[in-house]
């Protein structure tokens, strides 16, 4: 600090090497500085004139804004108690599904749209569940179900445009679904054959699509929202009239990425969607063990976006929320977030049993609530639907996901030269070299070649 | 393949001076300190509960020792961290889900004198604490002239190949870190390894990263001793003595060269010595050109791409140290330049097949 004073006021920047080579000098000087000026007003000579002048009203010009001064010293916040005042979630719908009267609606779904989103979100669930249990068979390495977040999932799919680039974690499979990825889409990828873009590279789940606007699945978590972030500016940029909506977990919001991508897309003003499934659970550690504050919602404010928190088992609020997020980030240029309230009703994945970290009864309570049932109740109440078409729906979903599931396992696997495709636009010398070695070897060891993989 | 025998002579007491000096003593000193001390105390553990043992033990003897990290409090994903939360309480927590300050709380800790052991949930997640681990904790003592130092610091990360982890559930990210001055890198081959070898990092003046082969994690037991001891870093190990090449490998990958190993004994009488390195970084310089000077014949093999991976420095080292004794040009059987890919990892992997037909091309050079 000192140092810093004498070097801007008197030896200036010329005098680094000095510095460097004299240290002994620098030492003097400073102590001559010292007995001739107490440190304040060393730094007052140092500084610009300007700053020292008091300010005509009581407010601090400062880019972006004044500040007020004030003469109470006050702290804001402080950690959170259970009565301590939290943001409210808005929802349309009640725990039964009833219509809550004084609800603001401002697009309320209309019999045709409100039973497309019923229909895929009944849909994800008997996917879910049937690859759910397929992958327990061994048929496929991996599978992650959303149970718990159907409504959060499809709810804020249907408020999007199709035209919306989605990237996304990994547990909204229902964005694609939405969007017309079908049953063969979703069973080729699991079994990594040679119909599915990514080539049986990536693990199951991780879909993408460009067709349907959804990039493809990394696990990483958080890398997706700058890239979000990126590519919202890029659609301003070209004066779209789209938006990017990243999907993400409450975990994945402890990320460093989470704070570069919110602070870009807010300073830059990019239309982006960062869409919070907060669903109580990452993996095993519960939110209240990866924030203190409350919840994610709060932090969109901090970084200058409009946030709302929703009740993400109510797919009405969703969709309207999420619809509402779009046109404010589109008419003023700036990201939203939106921090749905769910919870994890299936284990993380297959590979984890939650009954380690969590109680039956926490579980049982939570499955009660599906929101998937509670959009049905409003649907019925409409006299939208009945319990008729709801069993042929499910039973005609159960036979084409296993129908679809049953070709995709005896499609082939990409030929051995998908392992070196894609590396590079143009494969260089290097991979050209190993792929002809690997092709070697798959010759001359066919049983390191998995049978259904053409050796080319 | 890890004989019990050959386990107990490579467990060491704690107080034992560094150096050259000591490896010649090695056998004398393990005989004897295990009679003393460990009075053939071992039972049967799998990796991951050698691990776990390693864990208690060091905060049983150290209790400014913390344990944290996603999910650890429960047990962890791997089951490695069971039983440390209702033992030691808060000293075993969860973290907020984050690398970079998982890593950064833990050089915090260590500047402080506390011993932080974190884990890194899964090897492919280590990159958001590159920065942490490259720029800080590797040049902390440095920096400061050994005013400040990290060095308290251990981080653990599963590694490898599962058969069915894609690209983001089975990369081994060793060489990044091998590049970094200031960093130890250890990676054990077996339980009783990573009980030693754990236990030396976390004791440690330096930072250590160690690579848990998450492929062993259940797939390798052996007979581990009882009480606290430490295997010494920097030191290799030869596990199969041989005559005619020098296989050298770490981590899962050690199993592989000791079928190639068997197998080309058995239908070609090719006499292989290998040789398991368990510290990367730094590596046994001695131990290696020990071996290659008497065989002539070097192979290193690693899950890793093979471009720029840690084989490409042995290599390198070998070639100037042992020119005048090399026979055939010292071969690499690595993984593939590609990403780590999911249908396509038999075909990408090292295996035993790959192996053994390098063997063969090597010793007809
Ligand atoms: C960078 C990174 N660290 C750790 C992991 C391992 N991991 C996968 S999912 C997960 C929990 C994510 O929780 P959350 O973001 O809340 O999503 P949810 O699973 O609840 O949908 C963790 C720790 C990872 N994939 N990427
Ligand atoms: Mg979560």
């Amino acid at each position: 600090m000192l140092s810093r004073i004498v070097c801007n006021s008197s030896l200036g920047p010329s005098s680094l090497a000095q510095l460097a080579c004299s240290s002994l000098h620098l030492l003097r000087h400073v102590q001559r500085q010292l007995s001739t000026a107490s440190t304040a007003s060393a730094a007052a000579a140092a500084a610009p004139a300007e700053s020292t002048s008091q300010d005509a009203a009581d407010t601090l010009e400062f880019p972006g804004g004044r500040v007020p001064f004030t003469h109470n010293m006050e702290f804001l916040g402080g950690p959170l108690t259970p009565s301590s005042p939290r943001i409210p979630c808005y929802r349309t719908l009640d725990g039964t599904g009833k219509h809550i009267p004084d609800a603001v609606v401002p697009h309320d779904l209309q019999q045709q749209d409100a039973v497309a989103l019923y229909t895929a979100m009944a849909k994800l669930q008997v996917m879910d569940t049937i690859c759910y249990d397929a992958q327990r068979q061994g048929r496929f390495s991996f599978f992650m179900t959303c149970a718990g977040e159907e409504a959060t999932v499809v709810g804020s799919a249907a408020g999007l445009d199709p035209r919306d680039m989605v990237f996304s974690q990994y547990r909204e499979h229902g964005v694609l679904l939405w969007r017309g990825f079908s049953f063969d889409d979703f069973a080729n990828q699991l079994y990594g054959n040679s119909l599915e873009p990514g080539q049986g590279r990536q693990m199951p789940i991780h879909y993408g699509s460009k067709e349907l606007n959804y990039q493809t699945v990394s696990s990483p978590l958080a890398t997706q929202l700058p890239h979000a972030a990126g590519a919202a500016y890029a659609m301003k940029l070209d004066g779209a009239d789209t938006v990017a909506a990243a999907y993400f977990g409450e975990g994945a919001s402890s990320e460093g990425d989470f704070h570069a991508a919110l602070n870009f897309a807010a300073t830059l003003g990019a239309p982006c969607l960062f869409i919070c499934r907060n669903n109580g659970y990452a993996i095993s550690t519960p939110a209240n063990e990866q924030y203190a504050g409350d919840g994610i919602a709060c932090r969109g404010t901090a970084y200058g976006m409009p946030a709302i928190r929703v009740d993400g088992g109510d797919a009405r609020a969703v969709y309207c929320a999420t619809r509402a997020a779009r046109e404010i980030a589109l008419r003023d240029g700036c990201p939203v977030l939106i921090e749905a309230m769910s919870y994890r009703s299936g284990h993380h994945s297959t590979s984890d049993d939650s009954s380690r970290y969590r109680t039956r009864e926490e579980m049982v309570a939570w499955r009660a609530r599906d929101p998937v049932v509670r959009f049905r109740h409003w649907l019925v109440a409409n006299a939208w639907w009945d319990e008729e078409r709801e069993k042929q729906l499910r039973h005609a979903t159960r036979q084409q996901v296993i129908e679809a599931l049953e070709k995709a396992s005896k499609v082939a696997k990409p030929p051995v030269s998908a392992l070196f495709s894609d590396v590079y636009a143009d494969m260089p010398w290097h991979l050209q070299e190993q792929l002809q070695e690997t092709l070697q070897v798959a010759r001359r060891h066919p049983h390191l070649c998995p049978p259904d993989m053409p050796v080319q | 393949m890890h004989t019990h025998v050959r386990q107990l002579q490579q467990v060491q007491q704690q107080h034992q001076q560094q150096g050259q000096q000591q490896r010649q003593q090695q056998h004398a000193v393990h005989s004897l300190s295990m009679s003393e001390a460990q009075a053939g105390d071992t039972k049967p553990l799998n990796l991951c509960n050698a691990v776990n043992e390693a864990l208690h033990q060091a905060m049983d003897s150290n209790d400014k020792a913390l344990v944290f990290g996603e999910d650890v409090a429960f047990g962890g994903v791997f089951r490695c961290t069971v039983g440390l939360l209702e033992r030691y309480g808060r000293r075993c927590f969860n973290t907020p889900l984050c690398e970079q300050g998982i890593v950064g709380f833990g050089i915090g800790l260590a500047t402080q004198g506390y011993t932080p052991i974190a884990e890194i949930q899964f090897a492919d997640y280590i990159y958001p604490a590159f920065d942490q681990l490259v720029n800080e904790a590797a040049k902390y003592r440095y920096r400061s002239g050994g005013t400040f130092t990290a060095g308290g610091l251990t981080v653990r990360a599963p590694y490898g190949a599962v058969g069915h982890g894609g690209h983001y559930h089975s990369q081994s990210v060793e060489s990044f870190f091998t590049h970094v001055p200031g960093l130890k890198v250890v990676v054990p081959s077996s339980p009783a390894q990573a009980k030693g070898l754990l236990l030396s990092c976390i004791q440690d003046p330096d930072p250590c990263i160690f690579f848990e082969p998450k492929m062993l994690y259940r797939t390798s037991v052996e007979e581990v001793p009882v009480g606290e001891y430490t295997i010494p870093l920097g030191q290799a190990q030869v596990l199969r003595e041989g005559a005619d090449i020098t296989l050298i490998g770490w981590g899962a990958q050690v199993h592989v060269l000791a079928q190639a190993a068997q197998a080309v004994a058995d239908a070609d009488g090719i006499s292989c010595e290998v040789l398991d390195l368990r510290t990367l970084l730094p590596w046994d310089v001695q131990a290696v050109t020990a071996s290659v000077n008497k065989t002539g014949r070097l192979l290193v093999s690693h899950e890793a791409p093979l471009s720029s991976g840690f084989g490409a420095e042995l290599v390198a080292e070998v070639s100037r140290r042992c020119f005048l004794r090399l026979e055939a040009p010292p071969v690499r059987v690595c993984g593939s330049d590609t990403p780590f890919p999911l249908v396509f990892e038999p075909l990408y992997l090292p295996g035993v097949e790959r192996v053994v037909d390098a063997i063969r091309a090597t010793v007809r050079f």
